[in-house]
C-alpha cells in the first residue's frame, strides 16, 4: 500500500502544480487572479512604506533592494534571539538568550531560506521568537526566492530593455499572493488532525507508568504549514516532522510531502505559461523528474532492504530498516520524504538522516550537491537556469555556433558567471569539508576535545561532508549526530549558507539583466530548440557531468566505503 | 540607498506584524473551535492529564505493552532519535542489548521473530506507535503477567489497530494499555 500512497503523493502534487503554475504566472505579471481580495491590502503596504511597486527597475537596482531588505531582517533576527530572556511575552517556558555564534547561525540560516537548526527549538527558542522572527522570516525568504525568480522570468521574456519589474512588488506578493494563503490552508488541515496551536507553555504529567514528564507544546500548526510550503524546512521541535505534534499521521504526511514539493514544480509550469513555451516547461520537468526518481528508487530500495547489519545479528527485518523512522510512516513512506526535501532544498525530516542505511545517505546529498531537480522555491528553477546556460553554451560549441537562448546570443560574460556560479557550489562543499577534516585530524584526541562525531569512521566523515552540503545548498536538514552547535561549525556553515545563497541569486539575476538587453534573433534552421527532448538529455548529462562529477570522490569516501564494509 | 532602506524598515516592521504577528494569531483564533486539538490532545482520567495521544510513554513494565525504544527515553520536553548510523560499533551492541532484554522478557519468542521496530529506536524519541505484528508478539507476556487468557488481550490488540489512510497500520501503546488496565 505505501507504494501505492507514494505515487499518490506525487502525482497529486503535480496534478496541483499545473493550475497553481498558471495561477503564479498572473501574479508574476499582476494579471487580474480570484485572489484580487488582497488587492487594498498591497496597496496600503506598498503606500506605507513608500514604494511604488510600479517603478521599473534594472538589474542593479533589483539586487541593491533585495539585498538590503535581507541586511534589514538579519540584523532584526539577530536582535530577536540576542535578548530572548527579555522578551515580553510568548515565553511561557523561560528560554534564555541564543549565544553569539549560535545566534549568527541560526539569524544566516533563517534569512537564507535554509533553516540549519543548530538549536533545538523546545530547549532554545521561545515562542516570541518562533513567530516573530523565524515564521516572519519563513514567509519573506520564501518570497524573496519567489520574486528573485519572477525577474529573471522577466529578464528571459524581454526584448532589449534593461527593466526587470520591481522587486518590492514581486516580494510582497508572493507572499500575500502564493505563501499565505496555501499556509493558511494547509495550518487548519494540520490543526484538524491533531496538530497544536496553543501558546500554553509545556505541561508537566505522569505517565501511566508513574513517570514525570514535562510535554512541550506550542504554536505549531502555523509553523509546520509555512516551513513546508516555503521550502524553509525549519521545524517547531528539533525531531522536526518525525515529531508527532508536527506531524501526527498519515493524511499530514502525505500533505506536507507534498507541499514540500508543489511550489518548485509549480515554478517550471509558471515558466511556460509566463514565457508562452509550455514544451520547454515539459522538457525541463521530465528532466528534474527523472533526476528525482533517480534518487527516489534506489533510496526506497535499500530502505525497505533493511540494516544488513542487524540482519547479521538474526532479526529478519520485513518492514525494513528502521532506526530514526516513526511506525506511522515506515521505510518507504521515509524514503520519500527524504528525497523530497534534499532535493528541494527544503531540509524538513520526517525520519533521521543520519540512520538510514549508507547508500540511502549518498542519495540524499547527491540531491542537494546537484540542488536543481524541482529545488528550493524560485531559486531551484534559477540553479536549473545556469545548468541551461551552461548546457546551451556546450551544445553551440559542439556544432561550432554562437549559443543561442530563448533568441537572445549567450556570450562570453553570460558563461562566465554561470561557471562561476555552478564551481561555488562544489568550492564550498569539498573545501568546507577539508577544513573540517583538517581540523579534526590536526586535534589532539578531537573525540574528547572537539566532540563533534556522533559515529566513527566512514560515517563520520560522512557527518561533516552532509552538513556543508546542506548549508551551501541551503538545504537544511543534517546528520544530526554531528555536534553542530560550536562556533567552529556556527561560523563555517554561516558563511557557507551566505554564499551558498546570494552568489547563485546575483549571478543569475546579472545574467538575466544581460539577456535582457539584447536584441531578439528569431530562430533558423541552426537554432538548438530547447523545447526539444535532445535538449532535455544534453541538459541532464551536464547536470550530472558538471553537477556530479566533482562530488563522487568525496561520497567514495564517505557513504560508498561505509556501504562496502556492510558486505559480506 | 536611504530611501531604499527606509521602505525596507518600514516594510519589514509590516511584514513581521503580518506574518509573525497576525497569521499566528489568526491560525490560532480558528483553532480555539477545536479545543482539544489545539492543544495537544490529552487525554484526561479522574480530572487529571496522564498523557497526549499522540505523544508516546516509557513502558518497560512487563504487564504493559512496549512501545520503540527511545533515544531520549520518552522526554517529551526534549526529544530527537539516536542519530547513530548503520555500522556503528556502539549502536549495533545497542540493538544486541534490546534483543537479548527482550528474549529474557518474553519467553518463548525467537529472535527471527522480534519485529525490528521493537529493537530500533524511533525518530521522535517519542513514536507513539508500534506496528500491530510488535503488539501480537507481546500478548503471551502480557496474558502470563495479567493472568488473562490469552484470547482477551489478541482480541484487545485486533480492536487497535488503526488503519490511517496514507499511513502504515499502526497502534497507539498508550491507549491499548489503558484500554488494558480497564480490562478486568
Amino acid at each position: 500500500m505505501e507504494y501505492l500512497y507514494s505515487a499518490i503523493i506525487i502525482l497529486v502534487t503535480i496534478l496541483l502544480a499545473v493550475p497553481l503554475g498558471r495561477y503564479i504566472s498572473k501574479v508574476f505579471k499582476g494579471e487580474k487572479t480570484f485572489l484580487d481580495l488582497f488587492e487594498p491590502l498591497d496597496k496600503l503596504i506598498f503606500k506605507a512604506s513608500g514604494i511604488n511597486p510600479l517603478a521599473e527597475m534594472d538589474w542593479k537596482q533589483n539586487l541593491k533592494a533585495l539585498l538590503t531588505i535581507n541586511l534589514v531582517w538579519f540584523i532584526w533576527i539577530m536582535f530577536v534571539l540576542l535578548t530572548q530572556r527579555w522578551h515580553p511575552f510568548w515565553n511561557p517556558d523561560n528560554m534564555l538568550s541564543m549565544e553569539p555564534t549560535q545566534a549568527f547561525n541560526t539569524a544566516v540560516s533563517f534569512v537564507t531560506n535554509t533553516n540549519l537548526q543548530h538549536y533545538s527549538g523546545e530547549t532554545g527558542a521561545s515562542y516570541f521568537s518562533q513567530l516573530l522572527a523565524l515564521v516572519f522570516l519563513q514567509f519573506v525568504s520564501a518570497g524573496t526566492g519567489i520574486a528573485a525568480l519572477a525577474l529573471l522570468y522577466k529578464g528571459l521574456a524581454n526584448r532589449s530593455t534593461r527593466n526587470l519589474g520591481n522587486f518590492y512588488y514581486h516580494l510582497v506578493r508572493a507572499c500575500t499572493r502564493i505563501l499565505l494563503p496555501l499556509s493558511i490552508v494547509l495550518a487548519l488541515l494540520l490543526l484538524l488532525n491533531q496538530s497544536p496551536m496553543t501558546f500554553k507553555g509545556s505541561e508537566t504529567i505522569v505517565t501511566l507508568q508513574g513517570d514525570t514528564v514535562s510535554v512541550a507544546r506550542g504554536p505549531v500548526a502555523a509553523m509546520v504549514a509555512i516551513k513546508q510550503l516555503g521550502t524553509n524546512g525549519g521545524g517547531f521541535f528539533g525531531p522536526n516532522s518525525t515529531h508527532p505534534f508536527e506531524n501526527p499521521n498519515g493524511i499530514t504526511n502525505a500533505a506536507e510531502n507534498s507541499a514540500i514539493l508543489l511550489i518548485p514544480i509549480a515554478m517550471v509550469f509558471a515558466l511556460g505559461y509566463y514565457l508562452n513555451r509550455k514544451k520547454l516547461s515539459y522538457i525541463i520537468m521530465a528532466v528534474m523528474s527523472a533526476g528525482y526518481l533517480m534518487l527516489l528508487i534506489p533510496t526506497i530500495v535499500q530502505e525497505t532492504g533493511g540494516n544488513p547489519m542487524i540482519t547479521q545479528m538474526g532479526i529478519v527485518q520485513s518492514q525494513g530498516s528502521m532506526e530514526g523512522k516513526e511506525a506511522r510512516f515506515g521505510p518507504v513512506l521515509s524514503a520519500l520524504w527524504s528525497i523530497s526535501t534534499t532535493v528541494t532544498s527544503n531540509g524538513s525530516v520526517n525520519s533521521m538522516q543520519d540512520s538510514f542505511t549508507a547508500l540511502s545517505g549518498a542519495f540524499q546529498m547527491m540531491g542537494m550537491q546537484l540542488n536543481a531537480f524541482y529545488g528550493g522555491v524560485g531559486v531551484g528553477f534559477i540553479n536549473m537556469f545556469i545548468f541551461m546556460i551552461i548546457a546551451v553554451f556546450i551544445s553551440g560549441l559542439m556544432v561550432g555556433r554562437t549559443p543561442e537562448f530563448l533568441g537572445k546570443k549567450i556570450e562570453v560574460r553570460e558563461v562566465k558567471i554561470a561557471i562561476l556560479v555552478a564551481l561555488l557550489h562544489p568550492l564550498l562543499i569539498l573545501g568546507g569539508t577539508a577544513l573540517a577534516s583538517h581540523t579534526w585530524m590536526v586535534t589532539e584526541n578531537p573525540g574528547e576535545v572537539l566532540k563533534w562525531l556522533n559515529n566513527p569512521g566512514f560515517h563520520g566523515f560522512s557527518e561533516m561532508l552532509y552538513e556543508f552540503t546542506s548549508a551551501s545548498a541551503n538545504n537544511g536538514s543534517g546528520f544530526e549526530g554531528l555536534g553542530d552547535n560550536t562556533p567552529f561549525w556556527n561560523i563555517s556553515a554561516g558563511v557557507a549558507m551566505l554564499l551558498g545563497r546570494y552568489i547563485p541569486i546575483i549571478g543569475p539575476i546579472m545574467i538575466a539583466g544581460l539577456l535582457s538587453q539584447k536584441k531578439y534573433i528569431p530562430e533558423s534552421a541552426g537554432t538548438l530548440k530547447l523545447d526539444s527532448g535532445m535538449f532535455g538529455v544534453m541538459l541532464f548529462a551536464v547536470i550530472l557531468i558538471v553537477g556530479a562529477l566533482l562530488f563522487i570522490p568525496a561520497l567514495l569516501l564517505g557513504p560508498v566505503s561505509e556501504y562496502l564494509t556492510t558486505i559480506r | 540607498m536611504i530611501k531604499n532602506l527606509k521602505s525596507s524598515l518600514i516594510l519589514t516592521v509590516i511584514l513581521i506584524l503580518m506574518f509573525g504577528v497576525v497569521y499566528p494569531l489568526g491560525i490560532y483564533t480558528i483553532g480555539l473551535v477545536l479545543p482539544s486539538n489545539s492543544v495537544g490532545s490529552p487525554i484526561v482520567r479522574g480530572g487529571r492529564t496522564i498523557g497526549f495521544e499522540n505523544i508516546g510513554q516509557s513502558f518497560t513494565d512487563d504487564k504493559y505493552f512496549w512501545g520503540r525504544p527511545s533515544a531520549v527515553n520518552y522526554n517529551a520536553a526534549s526529544t530527537g532519535g539516536s542519530n547513530k548510523g548503520p555500522t556503528n560499533p556502539d549502536y549495533l551492541a545497542e540493538v544486541q542489548a534490546r534483543i537479548d532484554t527482550f528474549l529474557v522478557h518474553n519467553p518463548g519468542v525467537k529472535k527471527d521473530e522480534i519485529p525490528s521496530d521493537l529493537v530500533t529506536a524511533s525518530g521522535s524519541g517519542i513514536d507513539p506507535n508500534i506496528t500491530p505484528n510488535s503488539a501480537y508478539i507481546q500478548v503471551k507476556r502480557i496474558a502470563v503477567v495479567r493472568n488473562l487468557p490469552e484470547a482477551h488481550i489478541k482480541a484487545l490488540v485486533d480492536q487497535s489497530i488503526e488503519n490511517t489512510v496514507l499511513g502504515m497500520p499502526v497502534i497507539n501503546v498508550l491507549k491499548l494499555n489503558l484500554k488494558l488496565d480497564e480490562l478486568k
